[in-house]
């Protein structure tokens, strides 16, 4: 891909990414949230974080599958994004629905499971989100940045967990956003095997000559 | 067999003369400003345009029944709700209940009574004085109204088919229809979320308690669909989810009735359920909530607010036991 279509294509990723935040202004600025806006707004933060933390992971299985190198540039844009929103879903939380009462979060973030998964996942994105520069990555090492950031499966499952938990019975969304992260982390795993598999066959290969 | 009723049509969908005369300009100036209209909204406010206001029906004022806090506005009492035989979603109800046809309706009281018999909507709204009681609305969800029920106390209809006394509690059964009710349908896999039909129940005692109510309308009109019309209960001290919609039967037995939450989740939703702060669900405080119009949480009351008229029902019980 050319550099122009590289350009194109992130400016394309940040429009979408910043959509859904426009859509959410324009329907509180027309007063148009519901009738429980602070629980809409929450949710549909929720909803994106996880489209967009998805999308992130969805880069090298699709680098795997297509063999295009291309998406892996957009790895760090969707991953910021899907940091910003998750800060903002927090943010919400903290301000609009408990405003800052402390002590009824400190208590939910222990007691509820669903929350102490959330919260969980948000501070793993942290050192993911601090450590994206490409500085970062040539001060790190490649070896040591890829490890660290690998988390970034872990808060998958956290968050695949924290939408779980919260939904109640009988709600069907939790699994489909679970049944795209199956697939994801399963190619992932599909080709880890058979690289293994390739590996081993070499090393017989070699030791057979 | 579809029998077409001749009352169809209110008087309000009548097309007024002018209108009809001048039809041809007025369909021109609709399709454009609804066209424009249509463009400029987002996708969900058109989902969410208010409903067209129901058949008024009119009942005077219970205030000693009613608390005095500001009512939920209609929109929002119409637009968010928790009846998933039309949807999961809380503007589902709101866009799907269309299907339900509530007449005709007939509601059967059976099981042990001496007088078990159905009786049909048009007699149930006239079985005692219809009044207006403003009660909260507490969801287990931990949001909140205040709606302004028109019907009667439950004990009225009850007390018609003379419950034995081997009843001890009173089931309340929800139409069982997937033509009309499409979140009863199965889904992918076979999955249609809840063991249909919806199934409440009520110890007999708080059956049969004034406060409980059988309710036909709301905001001076009839029920609307997505509030569980024709026919439905409300326990104003209990989580909105044990107040039964769109009644077709209700049973008069001896064992506690097998409800329909308690059946997909028992450690969340007890058959008491009672709103009670002191005892969280399982996975969020019940401590607190949101009143809906209302920026700031506030803090839930024991039997939400009603602890002076039924706390006495529980007296000697442990309610953390007995959620």
């Amino acid at each position: 891909m050319t550099r122009r279509g590289r350009t194109a294509l992130k400016v394309l990723v940040w429009a979408a990414c910043l959509a859904p935040l426009a859509w959410l202004g324009r329907r509180a600025w027309v007063g148009d949230l519901g009738a429980n806006p602070i629980s809409f707004i929450t949710n549909t933060l929720g909803d994106w974080t996880f489209r967009i933390l998805l999308a992130s992971l969805a880069v090298t299985p699709l680098r795997l599958l297509s063999g295009w190198s291309w998406p892996i540039t957009l790895r760090r844009l969707l991953g910021l994004f899907a940091f910003l929103y998750a800060s903002l879903h927090f943010g919400v939380w903290l301000v609009l629905d408990h405003y800052f009462d402390w002590r009824e979060m400190g208590a939910d973030i222990a007691k509820r499971p669903y929350i102490t998964v959330g919260m969980a996942a948000l501070l793993l994105l942290i050192p993911l989100a601090a450590t994206s520069t490409s500085a970062m990555i040539k001060r790190m090492g490649g070896v040591a940045w890829r490890r660290l950031h690998s988390l970034v499966y872990l808060v998958g499952i956290l968050a695949a967990l924290h939408y779980l938990w919260l939904a109640k019975k009988s709600v069907t969304g939790p699994y489909y956003y679970i049944a795209v992260l199956v697939i994801l982390l399963g190619v992932r795993l599909v080709d880890w095997g058979r690289r293994r598999l390739a590996a081993r066959a070499r090393v017989r290969a070699a030791s057979g000559a | 067999m579809l029998i077409k009723h001749g009352d169809r049509f209110k008087s309000s969908e009548i097309t007024p003369r002018a209108l009809y005369l001048d039809r041809r300009s007025f369909i021109a100036g609709g399709l454009i400003t609804g066209a424009a209209a249509l463009a400029l909204m987002p996708r969900d406010a058109r989902a969410a345009a208010p409903p067209a206001k129901g058949q008024p029906l009119a009942a005077p004022k219970n205030a000693a029944m009613s608390v005095t806090e500001t009512q939920t506005p209609f929109k929002d009492a119409t637009t968010y709700n928790n009846f998933y035989e039309f949807g999961t979603d809380k503007e589902d109800p709101s866009q799907n209940a269309h299907t339900l046809r509530t007449r005709p309706w007939s509601v059967k009281v059976e099981g042990l009574c001496a007088k078990p018999r159905s009786f049909d909507i048009d007699e149930l709204v006239k079985l005692a004085p219809l009044e207006e009681r403003v009660y909260n609305l507490r969801c287990v969800e931990a949001w909140s109204m205040v709606i302004p029920w028109i019907g009667y106390s439950l004990s009225a209809l009850l007390k018609k088919v003379e419950p034995t006394s081997q009843a001890k509690y009173a089931e309340f059964i929800t139409l069982l229809d997937p033509e009309q009710m499409p979140g009863q349908k199965k889904g992918l896999f076979g999955w249609s979320g809840l063991d249909w039909p919806y199934v409440e129940g009520l110890r007999l005692d708080e059956a049969m308690h004034p406060l409980t109510m059988l309710t036909v309308g709301m905001y001076g009109q009839v029920l609307p669909n997505q509030n569980g019309a024709p026919v439905r209960v409300v326990i104003p001290w209990k989580y909105g989810f044990k107040s039964g919609k769109s009644i077709v039967r209700i049973r008069l037995v001896s064992e506690q009735p097998k409800t329909t939450w308690e059946k997909a989740a028992p450690s969340e939703y007890g058959f008491y359920s009672n709103v009670n702060p002191a005892v969280d669900h399982p996975r969020w405080s019940q401590a607190t909530e949101r009143r809906i119009g209302e920026f700031r949480r506030r803090k839930t009351l024991p039997f939400n607010g009603y602890g002076d008229q039924v706390a006495s029902l529980y007296a000697g019980m442990d309610l953390k036991k007995y959620y």
